[in-house]
C-alpha cells in the first residue's frame, strides 16, 4: 500500500440523476467512497455503470440534464458541492484535472500544443508568459514529448503523443488529484502500454492521487492501488487490489475475474455474466445486481443491501456477508 | 465488342466530369476573384484612369458609343465610363463599410448568444430573427426612408439587413463547438470564460465566416443599387451604378441603350464577382459537398 498522507477525497451519499424525457436517470445514486493523499483508485464498470458520471461530478462538470442532487464532495475536508461557478473554476486544473478518453478531440484544433499548457498555466497562476512557456516546455518533455514539437498543432500528432499532451496539460499544475476517464481506452495496446507506464512514473514524481476511471479490469490490476467497483449506479465493492484479485468479495466482482480470459489455464472456454446491464430509469427493486446474479436470495429482490466493512479497509454491498460482518 | 469497350469510355468519361468539376471550383474562386480585384484596382485608380469629370458636360447629350466616348454619353452629356469608373467607388465603399459593420455587430452577438444561452439567447435570437423575417431589399428601403438618401444611410442599412445572417452562423457554429469535447476539456483544467471564447470558439468559428462575406457582399451590391435606383441612395450628381441606370432606362424605348446598359453591366458583373468568389470557397472550404 501507499503511504497515506491524510484524506485526500471523500464522498458521502452522493446523488447525480439525468433528468431525461424518458424520465429520471439515477447515474450515481448513493456513493460513499474515500481515498488518501497520493493514492491511486481504479473505478471500474460496465458502460453505463456511472463511473464517468462520478469522475465529471467530482469536478461538477456534469453535462445537463444532469446534476447532483444530493450528498456531499470533500476534497482536502472542502465541499465542493457547496462551492460556486468561480470557486470551482480555480479547483479544475489547478487542484484536480481530467484526462479525457479521446485525445483526438480533446485538443483544440486550432491551438498549438505548448501553447495548451501555456495558457492553462496562465489561467490559474500569476506568472509572466516567459515563465510559463518555460515550465511547458519541461512538462512536455516529463511525458515524452521532445522540444521542437511545442509548437506543433494536434493534428500533426499520433494518438498516443495526444494523450501525451493530454497530461501534461492534466499535470502543468501539478495537481492533487488527477481524474482519469478512460485514458487509454482510444489507443491501440502498446501505447496503451506506454501510456500506463507514464502515467505510473510521473504519479511518482508529481506524488498525486489518482482516480483511473476504466471498463478494462487488467488496466486497473495494473496501476490501481484500490479498486472501486460500480454497478448500475452503485458502488457495490471497495477493497484494495491486491484483496480483490486474490477474493473479490462482490458476487459480481466475482464473475467479473472469472470472465477475463485466461490463455494459462486448459479450459478455453470464454465465461460471461448472463443477463443485461439494467436499465437505470427502472433499475430492478433491491440489489441491482440480484437478476445476474448466481447467489441471490428473497431478501436481494426486496432490500438494498448496507454497506458492511468485511475488511480492514473498503467495503462491499452484499447481504452475503451480514452474518460476517455482524460477527 | 461495343459492350466491352462501352464500360471504360463511360467510367473515362464519368472521371473526366469528376475532374472537371474538380477543378471548376478553383475557376470559380479565381475568376471571382479576379473580377473583385479589378475593381477594386478601377476604385483605387479612378482619378488618373478616368478620361473625363464624370459631373461635367463633356459632349452632346446621348451620344452613341466611339472613340472619344467608349461608351457614349448620357442625358446631360456627361461621359458614361468615367461615371462608372467613379462609381465603382461608391459601391465598393457602400459595400465594405455594410459589411465591416454587420460583421463587428452580428459576430459577437452569435458568440454571446451560443455561449451565453438561456434568456439571453432567446432575446437576441427573437430579434435577429424578426429582422431576418423582412426580405432584405424591403428591409433595407424602410430604413433608407427612415434616414433619408445619401451614402452612410445605405451602409447602415444594409448593414442592418446583414447582421442577422453572421449571427444566425456564428450562433450556430457557437453552439456546436461548445459541445465539443475540447472546450470541455478547457473548462476541466479551468480556463475562464472569455479564454474559452477567444481562444476556443472564435478561431474555430472563423473559417465559416468569409463564405457568407462574399455572398451577402453579392446581395449588398445588387441592393444597393436597388436602393440608388428607386431614388433611395445615392442622390445626383454624384455618380453611382444603380442611379444612372434608373437616369438611362427611360430612353430604352428609343433605341438608347448605353445610358443603362453599361451600369447595368457593371452591377452584373461585380455581384457575379463577389458570387463566384463566395462559391467556389463553399466548395473548396466544405470537403462534404461535390467533389464525389
Amino acid at each position: 500500500m501507499n503511504i497515506t498522507g491524510g484524506e485526500l477525497l471523500r464522498l458521502e451519499n452522493l446523488k447525480v440523476y439525468y433528468y431525461t424525457m424518458d424520465g429520471l436517470v439515477r447515474a450515481v445514486d448513493g456513493i460513499d467512497f474515500y481515498m488518501g493523499m497520493g493514492e491511486t483508485v481504479g473505478l471500474v464498470g460496465e458502460s453505463g455503470s456511472g463511473k464517468s458520471t462520478l469522475g465529471l461530478s467530482i469536478l461538477k462538470l456534469v453535462p445537463p440534464p444532469g446534476r447532483i442532487v444530493d450528498g456531499r464532495i470533500l476534497f482536502k475536508g472542502v465541499d465542493l458541492v457547496e462551492l460556486s461557478e468561480d470557486e470551482m473554476r480555480r479547483i479544475r486544473g489547478k487542484h484536480i484535472s481530467l484526462v479525457f478518453q479521446d485525445p483526438a478531440t480533446s485538443l483544440n484544433p486550432l491551438m498549438k500544443i505548448g501553447d495548451h499548457i501555456v495558457e492553462t498555466i496562465l489561467a490559474h497562476e500569476n506568472v509572466s508568459r516567459d515563465e510559463a512557456v518555460r515550465r511547458a516546455y519541461t512538462l512536455l518533455e516529463d511525458v515524452g514529448i521532445l522540444p521542437e514539437r511545442f509548437n506543433d498543432y494536434p493534428h500533426q500528432f499520433s494518438g498516443g503523443m495526444r494523450q501525451r499532451a493530454m497530461i501534461a496539460l492534466a499535470l502543468a499544475l501539478k495537481p492533487d488529484l488527477v481524474i482519469a476517464d478512460e485514458p487509454t481506452s482510444a489507443l491501440d495496446v502498446i501505447v496503451q502500454h506506454q501510456i500506463l507506464e507514464l502515467m505510473k512514473k510521473l504519479r511518482e514524481a508529481y506524488g498525486m492521487g489518482m482516480i483511473l476511471i476504466t471498463h478494462d479490469i487488467s488496466i486497473a490490476s495494473e496501476i490501481a492501488d484500490k479498486i472501486a467497483l460500480m454497478y448500475a449506479g452503485h458502488l457495490v465493492e471497495y477493497s484494495d487490489t491486491g484483496s480483490f484479485f486474490e477474493e473479490p468479495l462482490h458476487p459480481y466482482a466475482e464473475a467479473l475475474l472469472k470472465a477475463v480470459p485466461n490463455i494459462q489455464l486448459s479450459d478455453q472456454k470464454l465465461r460471461y455474466i448472463p443477463g443485461m446491464p439494467p436499465d437505470l430509469i427502472n433499475p430492478p427493486s433491491g440489489c441491482r445486481f440480484h437478476p445476474r446474479c448466481s447467489y441471490a436470495t428473497s431478501i436481494c429482490r426486496e432490500k438494498e443491501p448496507p454497506k458492511l466493512e468485511v475488511r480492514r479497509e473498503g467495503f462491499v454491498r452484499c447481504f452475503r456477508y451480514v452474518s460476517r460482518d455482524s460477527l | 465488342m461495343t459492350a466491352s469497350f462501352s464500360k471504360p469510355i463511360s467510367s473515362a468519361l464519368r472521371e473526366l466530369k469528376l475532374s472537371v468539376r474538380k477543378e471548376l471550383k478553383y475557376y470559380f474562386t479565381f475568376t471571382g476573384f479576379g473580377i473583385i480585384a479589378f475593381f477594386v484596382v478601377i476604385a483605387v485608380l479612378a482619378p488618373y484612369i478616368s478620361p473625363y469629370d464624370p459631373v461635367k458636360k463633356v459632349g452632346d447629350p446621348l451620344t452613341e458609343p466611339s472613340l472619344k466616348f467608349p461608351m457614349g454619353t448620357d442625358g446631360l452629356g456627361r461621359d458614361i465610363l468615367s461615371r462608372i469608373i467613379y462609381g465603382t467607388r461608391i459601391v465598393l465603399r457602400i459595400t465594405l463599410i455594410s459589411m465591416a459593420l454587420s460583421l463587428l455587430i452580428g459576430v459577437p452577438l452569435g458568440l454571446a448568444s451560443g455561449y451565453i444561452g438561456g434568456k439571453l439567447d432567446s432575446l437576441i435570437s427573437l430579434l435577429m430573427d424578426s429582422l431576418y423575417a423582412f426580405p432584405g431589399l424591403i428591409l433595407a428601403i424602410a430604413l433608407a426612408v427612415m434616414q433619408g438618401p445619401g451614402e452612410m444611410p445605405m451602409a447602415t442599412s444594409l448593414t442592418v439587413v446583414y447582421i442577422p445572417t453572421y449571427f444566425r452562423m456564428v450562433r450556430g457554429e457557437t453552439l456546436s463547438i461548445k459541445e465539443s469535447l475540447f472546450v470541455e476539456a478547457a473548462r476541466a483544467i479551468g480556463a475562464k470564460n472569455r479564454v474559452i471564447i477567444f481562444s476556443y470558439i472564435f478561431p474555430n468559428v472563423i473559417p465559416s465566416i468569409p463564405v457568407i462575406l462574399s455572398l451577402n457582399a453579392a446581395d449588398a451590391v445588387l441592393t444597393a443599387a436597388a436602393l440608388s435606383f428607386i431614388g433611395l441612395g445615392i442622390t445626383a450628381p454624384t455618380p453611382d451604378w444603380g442611379f444612372d441606370l434608373r437616369m438611362g432606362y427611360p430612353y430604352l424605348t428609343s433605341k438608347i441603350w448605353w445610358p443603362s446598359a453599361f451600369p447595368g453591366l457593371m452591377i452584373v458583373l461585380l455581384t457575379l464577382g463577389f458570387s463566384l468568389f463566395g462559391e467556389g470557397l463553399t466548395e473548396i472550404l466544405n470537403p462534404r459537398l461535390g467533389g464525389r
